[in-house]
C-alpha cells in the first residue's frame, strides 16, 4: 500500500509544487472601459497583463451598450481600468452588477477610476438637467492632456503593483521606462505647440477643456447647444453668425463624433475641421499613445496662422 | 504569500507517516521556494516605500491631484422617478380580452382606457447596501395604492461569477420580461406576454444566477418562488409554487453587432386561479383552475450600430417565442345567477390547453433622436379541451381564434431622459373585433435614471 502511495502523493506534490509559481505568474486580467487606458495598462504591464478593452475610438463612451460580452469579459477581470467621473454611468452599472466579480466591484482596489487621480475641470456650480449631460465630478475626458496621462500612469502602476505583487518590480521599472520617454514627449509637444497659444477654436462637444488648457487654445464656441444633446440647424446658424464676429480658427470634433455639423460650419467659415482621434485608435497614427499626441498636435498645427 | 507555508503545514499535517526520503526534498525544496519568495517580498517593499517617498516628495512640490471627486450629486441611495402617461384613441368596446387563451385579468389587455390616462408612475431607489449586498426597490404609485413591483437584495461578493437575488424581483425569464413598462420599445405590451403574464412574471422568493468564466458569454440561473402572480398562484404552503429554469448566451459580431439568445423554462402549480369569460351565447362565466402549467420560451436579441456606436444610428431586432401547456380542472358557473350560462349550476371538468405565440419587433434609430420601429405578435391558440370536447364549444372566450396584432411607433427623444411616442397598432387579439388603435405616449426620468440593460 505504502510503496503505491507514496510515488502517487510525490507526484501529486511535485505537480502542485510546480503548478505554484505558474499560478502566482499568471497574467493580470484588465478590463480598460477607454482605449487610452488599455494602452497604458500594457505601457505598464507589458507581457504581464491581458488586456481587453471595451470601447473602441469610433464608439462615444458616454453611450455604450451594456453586451453581453463586456459582461462576460468583466467576469474575470482583476482589474477596471475607467474613467469615472459618471462617463460610463450609462453602461458601467448595469455591467458591475451583472458581472458576479467581487474583485472590481465599487471601492475594492480593483476598480482603478482615472478621474479620481487628476485635477478635475468643468465643475459645475449647480446641478441641472436643464444645462444637459453635465457630470457632477467634472468634465471627464481627461485623456486630452498627456500631463494627466502621466499621473494617471503613476497611480496605475503602483495599483498594479499591488494586485500583482508578483510583478511589482515589473510594473514598476517600465513605468519609469515609459515615465521619462513620456516626460521628454510632452517637453517636445509643447515646444511644437508654441504657436498655438491663444488660437480660437470651435468644438463639437464640450469634449477638448483639458487640452485647450494644455496649450492654451481658445474656445469661442461649442455646436452642441447643451452638452450631450445634438446641434440643431437653429443652433449651428447661430454659431456660424457668432464666428463672424469672434473669427476661428478650426472646428475640433473626435472622431466617434458625427462629421456633418462640424464640416457644416467649417465650409460656412472657410476654416478647417479636423477630426481629433481623440484617443488611442483614432486614426492609423495613433496607434499608441505617443501617436495620439503627434497627431493631435500635427492636426492643430496646419490651423496655426 | 501565505502560500507555501499554508501548503508546507497542510502538506506535513497530512502525509505525517511517509516521512520518507522524498517527501524531505520536497519539505526542503519547498522551504527554499518559502524563503526566496520571502526575500523577493522583501525587496518589493523596500522598492514600494522608495517609490512611494519619491511621490510624497513630487507630491509637495507639484500642485497635489485633487483626491477622489466627492460631488453633491452622488446621493446615496440613488432616486429616479418616471412619470408616464398617454392619450388613447381607441373603440368603443364593452371589454378587451384575448380570445382563446386564459390571460391574467387584472392588467386589463390594450392597457389604459380612452382619451388620456396616467401610466403608473414608477419611484426607483437603489443602493449598495454595504460590500456584500446591493438592494433595489421599485414602486409604483397608481390612485390610492402603491405596487411594489420589485423590492430585492443581491450579493455582490460571492465571486466565481455567482449572485444570488432574493426578495420580490422580475424573473430572468425571457427578454422583455425584466423590462419595466418604461423601458418597452412600444406604447403597449406585446400579445405575448400579456397572455403569459399580464405584465411580465414576478418571482417572490430567490433568484441565482451563475456567469461562466468563458469569453462567450454564457449564464445560467434558477428560482424558486411562492407563485403570487399568473400562471401561477400563492398556494398557502411551505416550500414554493414556481419554479424558473434559465440559459443565456451572447457575443459580438465584428465590432458592430451583438446578439444575446436565450432558453427559459418555468413551472407553476396554480390552484383555484381565477378565471373570467363568457360561454358561446356570451353569457358571462366566473370560475377558476386548477393543475399544472409549464411554460417555454425562447428568446433573441440582435443589436447593430455603425463600428458600434449606437449616437447615430442603431437597429435592434428582439423576437420570442413561448409554448404552454396547463392542464387539471376547470370549474365554470354563472357570472350572474339571474343570466344563466352553460356553465349553469356549476359545472366541473377537466381541462387541458397546449398554445404557443410569438412576437417580432425591429426598431431602427435612423437618425439622432428618432426611432421608428413595427411589431408582429401572434398567438396560436392550439388545443384547448373542456370537458371532453373542444373549449370553444362551451366557453366563447376560448374559442379557436388565433390573435394577432400590428403595430408601428415612431419616437421623438430630445434627450435621453424625455421620450415621446406615437404609435399605431391593428388590434385583432378578439375575435370579430379589428380595432385601429392610435396613442400618444410620454416618458420622463427625473433623477438618476439607471443604465438599462442589453
Amino acid at each position: 500500500m505504502k510503496s503505491i502511495t507514496t510515488p502517487i502523493a510525490s507526484a501529486a506534490l511535485l505537480a502542485l509544487a510546480a503548478a505554484l509559481p505558474a499560478a502566482a505568474h499568471a497574467d493580470l486580467k484588465v478590463f480598460a472601459c477607454e482605449p487610452e487606458w488599455g494602452a497604458l495598462v500594457k505601457e505598464i504591464g507589458g507581457a504581464h497583463v491581458n488586456v481587453y478593452t471595451a470601447t473602441t475610438a469610433m464608439q462615444d463612451p458616454h453611450h455604450i451598450e451594456a453586451r453581453p460580452s463586456l459582461i462576460a469579459r468583466a467576469r474575470s477581470a482583476n482589474l477596471l481600468a475607467c474613467t469615472g467621473a459618471e462617463l460610463e454611468i450609462g453602461w458601467l452599472p448595469v455591467i458591475l452588477a451583472e458581472s458576479g466579480n467581487p474583485a472590481i466591484q465599487t471601492g475594492q482596489p480593483g476598480q482603478f477610476l482615472a478621474a479620481s487621480h487628476v485635477t478635475m475641470l468643468e465643475k459645475p456650480a449647480a446641478l441641472d438637467r436643464s444645462a444637459g449631460d453635465v457630470h457632477a465630478a467634472g468634465n471627464p475626458h481627461i485623456q486630452t492632456d498627456p500631463r494627466n496621462i502621466a499621473r494617471v500612469g503613476e497611480a496605475l502602476a503602483r495599483r498594479m503593483a499591488e494586485l500583482d505583487p508578483a510583478q511589482a518590480v515589473v510594473y514598476q521599472a517600465r513605468w519609469k521606462d515609459f515615465s521619462t520617454r513620456w516626460q521628454a514627449a510632452i517637453v517636445r509637444w509643447e515646444q511644437q505647440a508654441a504657436p498655438l497659444r491663444g488660437l480660437p477654436v470651435v468644438v463639437q462637444h464640450k469634449g477638448f477643456p483639458y487640452l485647450e488648457n494644455w496649450l492654451g487654445l481658445k474656445e469661442v464656441a461649442v455646436l452642441e447647444p447643451k452638452p450631450g444633446v445634438e446641434p440643431s440647424v437653429g443652433h449651428l446658424a447661430r454659431v456660424a453668425a457668432q464666428l463672424q464676429a469672434t473669427p476661428a480658427r478650426a472646428v475640433l470634433r473626435a472622431v466617434y463624433q458625427s462629421p456633418r455639423p462640424a464640416d457644416w460650419l467649417a465650409q460656412r467659415a472657410g476654416i478647417p475641421a479636423l477630426a481629433l482621434p481623440y484617443t488611442v485608435g483614432g486614426n492609423a497614427r495613433a496607434s499608441d499613445l505617443f501617436g495620439l499626441f503627434d497627431d493631435t498636435l500635427d492636426q492643430l498645427l496646419k490651423a496655426a496662422p | 504569500m501565505l502560500r507555501p507555508a499554508l501548503l508546507v503545514a497542510a502538506l506535513a499535517a497530512a502525509f505525517p507517516v511517509y516521512a520518507d526520503a522524498d517527501l524531505d526534498a520536497l519539505r526542503a525544496e519547498l522551504k527554499e521556494m518559502k524563503t526566496a519568495y520571502e526575500t523577493r517580498i522583501q525587496a518589493l517593499e523596500s522598492r514600494l516605500q522608495q517609490a512611494e517617498t519619491k511621490t510624497e516628495a513630487i507630491a509637495a512640490t507639484a500642485p497635489a491631484a485633487e483626491p477622489a471627486a466627492r460631488s453633491s450629486s452622488s446621493f446615496n441611495p440613488d432616486i429616479s422617478l418616471i412619470l408616464q402617461g398617454k392619450y388613447a384613441h381607441l373603440e368603443k368596446l364593452d371589454e378587451r380580452g384575448i380570445t382563446g387563451f386564459m390571460a391574467e385579468g387584472e392588467h386589463g389587455h390594450g392597457g389604459g382606457g380612452r382619451g388620456f390616462s396616467l401610466d403608473g408612475t414608477e419611484l426607483v431607489i437603489s443602493a449598495s447596501i454595504d460590500p456584500y449586498f446591493r438592494g433595489y426597490l421599485n414602486a409604483v404609485l397608481v390612485d390610492e395604492s402603491v405596487e411594489v413591483e420589485e423590492a430585492w437584495f443581491q450579493t455582490l461578493g460571492l465571486g466565481q461569477g455567482l449572485s444570488i437575488k432574493g426578495g420580490r424581483f422580475k424573473s430572468g425569464i425571457g427578454y422583455q420580461n425584466e423590462q419595466h413598462p418604461h423601458a418597452w420599445d412600444f406604447a403597449t405590451n406585446n400579445l405575448v406576454y400579456e397572455a403569459l403574464f399580464g405584465e411580465g412574471y414576478v418571482q417572490e422568493g430567490l433568484q441565482m444566477k451563475w456567469l461562466a468564466p468563458t469569453d462567450t458569454f454564457l449564464e445560467f440561473g434558477g428560482e424558486i418562488g411562492n407563485g403570487s402572480a399568473f400562471p401561477a398562484t400563492n398556494n398557502d404552503n411551505n416550500g414554493f409554487s414556481s419554479i424558473a429554469l434559465f440559459g443565456h448566451v451572447g457575443g459580438d459580431v465584428g465590432v458592430s453587432n451583438s446578439w444575446r439568445a436565450g432558453l427559459s423554462w418555468l413551472r407553476a402549480k396554480p390552484r383555484e386561479r381565477e378565471f373570467d369569460g363568457h360561454d358561446i351565447n356570451d353569457v358571462e362565466v366566473v370560475g377558476d383552475f386548477s393543475g399544472k402549467s409549464r411554460t417555454w420560451l425562447a428568446d433573441f436579441v440582435w443589436k447593430w450600430a455603425p463600428n458600434g456606436n449606437a449616437t447615430q444610428q442603431n437597429f435592434k431586432f428582439a423576437a420570442e417565442y413561448f409554448r404552454r401547456d396547463e392542464s387539471g380542472e376547470l370549474a365554470c358557473d354563472d357570472a350572474d345567477p339571474l343570466d344563466p350560462s352553460l356553465c349553469i349550476g356549476g359545472l366541473a371538468a377537466p381541462f387541458s390547453a397546449d398554445q404557443s405565440g410569438f412576437y417580432a419587433q425591429g426598431v431602427y434609430q435612423f437618425m439622432p433622436r428618432w426611432r421608428a420601429g413595427y411589431r408582429y405578435d401572434q398567438l396560436f391558440r392550439g388545443d384547448v379541451a373542456f370537458n371532453g370536447a373542444d373549449a370553444g364549444a362551451t366557453l366563447g372566450s376560448l374559442a379557436d381564434y388565433d390573435p394577432k396584432r400590428h403595430s408601428l411607433m415612431l419616437d421623438y427623444n430630445p434627450s435621453e431622459f424625455t421620450r415621446i411616442r406615437l404609435q399605431y397598432s391593428l388590434d385583432k387579439a378578439q375575435q370579430g373585433v379589428d380595432e385601429n388603435q392610435f396613442y400618444v405616449q410620454y416618458i420622463y426620468s427625473l433623477g438618476s435614471h439607471g443604465a438599462h440593460k442589453f
